[in-house]
């Protein structure tokens, strides 16, 4: 099992630790010389087709894939780690790490062709648009009323603790980069999402690494409601058959969308090649390129599911919660919630 | 006819009226403007020949000048020959001119053609017995009938005209017809001589043939 | 023809260099202005952001604390896509952000709390502003100094994207501004070139002061070209005067010769003295007709340079030719027939006049008496054509060139009075005017036929 939650605390500014760690790494051997290798938070089989459609067009590249969580992946680029272009939803981090000099500016006709709100000075890209959604299990929530607000999923979970006790599940925002976005970029939005948070910690939630784990167990009946999951990976799993245990629900008072952004990397060694694998996951995403892509295209987020909130947007914003100090005080606000028993 | 010349050169002058006045007209000479304004003042011509410069002024000054008081057709007579001094007199209101050195011949021919375009002066007129000759207009009248004649034929007739009864001979009416350059034969004379005689043939004027002497004409 | 051009284009270039320079001076100013600009609204954007940060410093426990507010960020985000760096300290202590980013001077007013200081950092010249603020910790005030630092790319684009309009602008002012150089030098210059027109259209002995209304700067030329016509006119008429006397001078003692012999002719008896004065009359006409022909010839060369162009009807032309040289032909009885239509062409009157009696002229004077001279005029589209046709002895076998040579006589020519100029005259005047002189035999191979062939108007 390759969800090994890692028990690295993170801390930007810490002292940094001397090795990275990776969780998945596969390779497709191409016919000539040239590597080019990949650092990504996406899993493999969520990846995969991207991969292949690469071989397919430069088949002598060989492609050396590694997955890593959001911090890890920050904190290898961090140390100059050799990869030459850097794939993750964490938009924060990675807006940080471009900020900070760590990637250099690539231009084509695609990058162009991108939206103003996806790409950030030539350097950081983004080619999905993915919304934070409610995975719930039908079996659980038999007899309830769906819940389509933070409001109404808060008045349900409070009234029917026994049947949420200890089968809620969210991100652990300490751990999770992806959880620690959602999380601050919610407090932000809306006041609802710290009450929700205290009627979960009354409730023992499970806390989790990562939305696959979260769906797995949704999906295997442990859990009534994973909140915050990525909305793309309970589709994918959705399309690949859930036996109707899943239901995927959008909160309509406010949704997070997040943007899966790319940069080639300042130390690369084949930024030539990174550039072509940057615009073929652009092409996917503009979805120029036909075929049936896991992950969703880089529309304005609303388009499929009602929402009118725009993506997150790509700017210094974003470095805002990773700032020690503000990071210190938001885990300690979000432990006094969500560990309350 | 009576003639006004004016003209400061004597000589010239003095052959002019000297010509003029074989074949029988009065010429009163005129040395400067002053003088021909006083001659104008004194008494009416047919015609005036007036010289282009003079001591006293321009002589197309003066045309311009004088030509509302006077009626009388005037030639000019210049030293220039150029075509804008020839059309410049003319507008001056001059009737015709001659340019010096002139030919009498010329200049009596001139004189003709001016004035018959104003119209002739019945004072000039011959009578030769029952015909009336005006030798300005080249016509003789006989009753009803009158004939034109041609210049040689009006010259050669107003000679005789004007020596009625005399015999001529044929030097001197070759003198008198014929320009002084003509490569012309005595024979000539006898061709216009015959000519004439058949043109007034009827008209009650012989020309007889004097044997050995000339010829004579009889009314 | 006129040479204003130049002084046109020299204006026309000196007005485009002055605009030139305005249009890059103004360039120039307004892209200084611009980057000025948005140099400032950077500085204040930092230090807005840097004083939102600020005034969350304070104090808990003892310990300075601060909470980075969304905005003081996101402010930074909406101008531009630069990037941003902070660094927050307490005396020299770091509370967060850069390290190394280094700290911008104090202000040196007591006015302005806000520093502001372009440096270096990370290989971009980025602009820092940094605020102070005194915070009471435990017992000891801290002085807490919060930085915020913003690359510059954002600055530039929008500084050259403004310089690029500014350029176009002044491109655009500066293509108009030719224009209306252009205009303005073509303007000024119209005084001259009317001038230039109203000398132009002068005929050639038309001297007359030109009154027009000049600028002031032209005064001078208007008033010099004036006294020069002045000064020509006057010496055309003293040289036209010398001629008329020196015509004088010579044709009235000739006169007086010529008139006398003739007189003296008649009242000798001699054959040989007659033969004397006939031979010496003939030395007169032909001396006298001589210098006219001389005249005439000297007037068309001088004419032919400048022609006087009118339309002329040559009906009308030949019939007055013709009325004046009637006497001539009628004093050896010869008939001039006149066989004319109208045909219009443009032609110096006065020339054109001279030929036809040069030509006209000639054939009385070769036609025997009691003949016939014919002047026809036939045209074609193209060229009018003026026929006179005598009975004379005809130009003999002489070739048309060698007739018309100045001084040539034809070999039939024996004992007429003539110089030999008139039909040299006549072919010069038709040769100005794009015609030409042809010469042949009459009807039936007799006399002569002389064509005087012009284009029609």
């Amino acid at each position: 099992m390759r969800i090994a939650c890692l028990a690295v605390v993170l801390s930007l500014w810490a002292v940094v630790a001397p090795a990275y760690e990776l969780e998945d790494h596969s390779r497709i051997d191409g016919t000539g010389p040239r590597v080019l290798r990949i650092l990504s938070t996406a899993d493999l089989d969520v990846f995969a087709p991207y991969l292949d459609a690469f071989h397919q067009a430069y088949p002598q590249i060989t492609l050396d894939y590694a997955v890593a969580s959001s911090s890890e992946l920050h904190r290898a680029i961090r140390e100059d780690a050799s990869f030459d272009l850097v794939i993750s939803s964490a938009m924060d981090l990675q807006f940080q790490l471009v900020n900070d000099g760590y990637a250099r500016s690539h231009e084509s006709v695609l990058a162009d062709a991108l939206p103003v709100w996806a790409r950030w000075r030539d350097q950081i890209f983004a080619f999905t648009t993915e919304p934070a959604v409610v995975v719930i299990s039908t079996e659980r929530f038999a007899g309830l009323s769906i819940p389509a607000t933070r409001q109404e999923l808060t008045a349900i979970l409070r009234d029917h603790p026994e049947r949420f006790q200890g089968a809620v599940g969210t991100y652990d925002v300490r751990e999770s980069g992806l959880g620690y976005l959602f999380a601050t970029q919610e407090s932000r939005a809306t006041d609802a999402y710290w009450r929700l948070s205290e009627v979960m910690g009354r409730l023992a939630p499970r806390l989790y690494c990562c939305s696959s784990a979260m769906i797995d167990d949704v999906l295997s009946g442990r859990l009534a409601l994973a909140y915050n999951v990525l909305g793309s990976y309970a589709a994918d799993r959705l399309a690949r058959g859930s036996g109707g245990r899943l239901q995927i629900l959008r909160m309509t008072d406010f949704s997070n969308v997040i943007l899966r952004t790319a940069f080639i990397t300042r130390s690369a060694e084949e930024p030539e090649a990174a550039g072509w694998f940057l615009d073929l996951l652009l092409s996917i995403g503009l979805r120029d390129t036909p075929g049936p892509w896991p992950l969703p295209p880089v529309g304005d987020g609303s388009e499929d599911l009602g929402s009118v909130f725009g993506p997150i947007r790509l700017g210094p914003a974003l470095m805002v919660y990773l700032d020690p100090l503000n990071r210190q005080a938001f885990l300690s606000e979000w432990l006094d919630a969500i560990e309350q028993h | 006819m009576r003639y006004l010349l004016v003209e400061d050169n004597h000589e010239l002058a003095e052959a002019v009226i000297n010509r003029l006045g074989l074949d029988g007209h009065a010429v009163d000479h005129a040395g400067t403007l002053t003088e021909a304004e006083d001659w104008l003042a004194a008494t009416g011509y047919d015609l005036i020949l007036l010289d282009v410069m003079l001591p006293d002024g321009d002589g197309r000054d003066f045309l311009a000048r004088s030509r509302a008081r006077i009626e009388t057709p005037v030639i000019m007579l210049t030293a220039r020959s150029q075509v804008s001094d020839r059309v410049g007199a003319l507008d001056q209101g001059a009737d015709d001119y001659i340019t010096k050195p002139f030919d009498f011949e010329e200049l009596e021919a001139r004189c003709r053609a001016v004035l018959r375009r104003r119209g002739g002066s019945a004072r000039n007129e011959i009578t030769l017995g029952e015909a009336v000759f005006d030798p300005m207009a080249g016509t003789l009248r006989h009753g009803d009938v009158s004939v034109e004649l041609r210049n040689r034929e009006i010259r050669l007739l107003e000679i005789f005209a004007r020596h009625t009864g005399q015999i001529l001979s044929k030097g001197q009416l070759m003198d008198r017809l014929f320009s002084f350059d003509a490569d012309v034969t005595e024979n000539a004379i006898e061709v216009y001589v015959g000519r004439l005689r058949r043109r007034i043939e009827g008209m009650g004027v012989r020309i007889e043939t004097v044997r050995g002497l000339g010829y004579r004409m009889e009314t | 023809m006129w040479r204003t051009a130049s002084i046109w284009q020299r204006l026309t270039l000196l007005l485009a260099g002055v605009a030139a320079l305005l249009s890059l001076l103004s360039w120039g100013m307004v892209s200084a202005l611009a980057r000025e600009a948005a140099e400032r609204t950077q500085d204040n954007v930092l230090a807005a952001s840097a004083t939102i940060i600020a005034e969350t410093l304070r104090s808990e426990q003892g310990e300075v604390r601060l909470e980075l507010p969304y905005s003081a960020f996101s402010m930074l985000g909406a101008i531009s896509e630069d990037r941003v760096f902070y660094r927050v300290t307490a005396d020299d202590r770091l509370l967060t952000g850069y390290t190394d980013l280094p700290v911008p001077r104090p202000p040196a007013s007591g006015n302005s709390r806000v520093g502001f200081e372009t440096a270096e950092f990370r290989g971009e010249a980025v602009r820092m502003a940094s605020v102070t603020r005194q915070i009471l910790a435990g017992s000891a005030p801290v002085a807490v100094t919060v930085t915020v630092a913003q690359t510059r790319a954002g600055v530039s684009a929008i500084a050259s994207a403004l310089s690029r309009t500014a350029a176009m602008l002044s491109v655009a002012f500066f293509v108009v501004a030719v224009g209306l150089s252009a205009f303005a030098a073509r303007a000024s210059l119209r005084p001259l070139n009317e001038i230039a027109a109203a000398v132009a259209r002068r005929g050639p002995s038309d001297l007359r002061p030109l009154r027009r209304n000049a600028p002031a700067e032209l005064a001078p030329l208007l008033t010099s070209l004036n006294r020069l016509m002045e000064r020509l006119g006057l010496s055309i008429r003293r040289s036209e005067d010398f001629i008329a006397e020196a015509a004088h001078r010579v044709r009235t003692p000739l006169a007086t010769v010529r008139a006398q012999a003739e007189v003296a002719l008649r009242s000798v008896e001699d054959e040989d003295t007659k033969q004397r004065l006939r031979r010496m009359i003939r030395a007169v006409d032909e001396s006298s007709r001589s210098a006219g022909q001389l005249l005439d010839h000297a007037t068309v060369a001088y004419r032919a340079d400048d022609l006087a162009r009118s339309r002329i009807d040559l009906a009308a032309l030949a019939a007055r030719t013709a009325e004046a040289l009637s006497p001539t032909a009628a004093l050896r009885d010869i008939t001039l027939r006149l066989d004319t239509r109208p045909a219009e062409v443009t032609a110096d009157a006065v020339l054109l006049d001279n030929a036809l009696r040069n030509v006209l002229d000639n054939a009385i004077k070769y036609s025997p008496e009691d003949t016939c001279v014919t002047l026809a005029i036939r045209h074609d589209s193209t060229f009018a054509r003026i026929t006179v046709t005598d009975e004379g002895p005809g130009l003999g076998n002489a070739a048309d060139g060698d007739l018309t040579e100045r001084f040539r006589r034809g070999a039939n020519a024996e004992g007429i009075v003539g110089s030999g100029l008139g039909l040299t005259i006549a072919r010069d005047v038709l040769v100005a005017h794009g015609g030409r002189l042809e010469l042949g035999a009459g009807p039936d191979g007799r006399g002569a036929c002389v064509s005087l062939v012009l284009p029609l108007s």
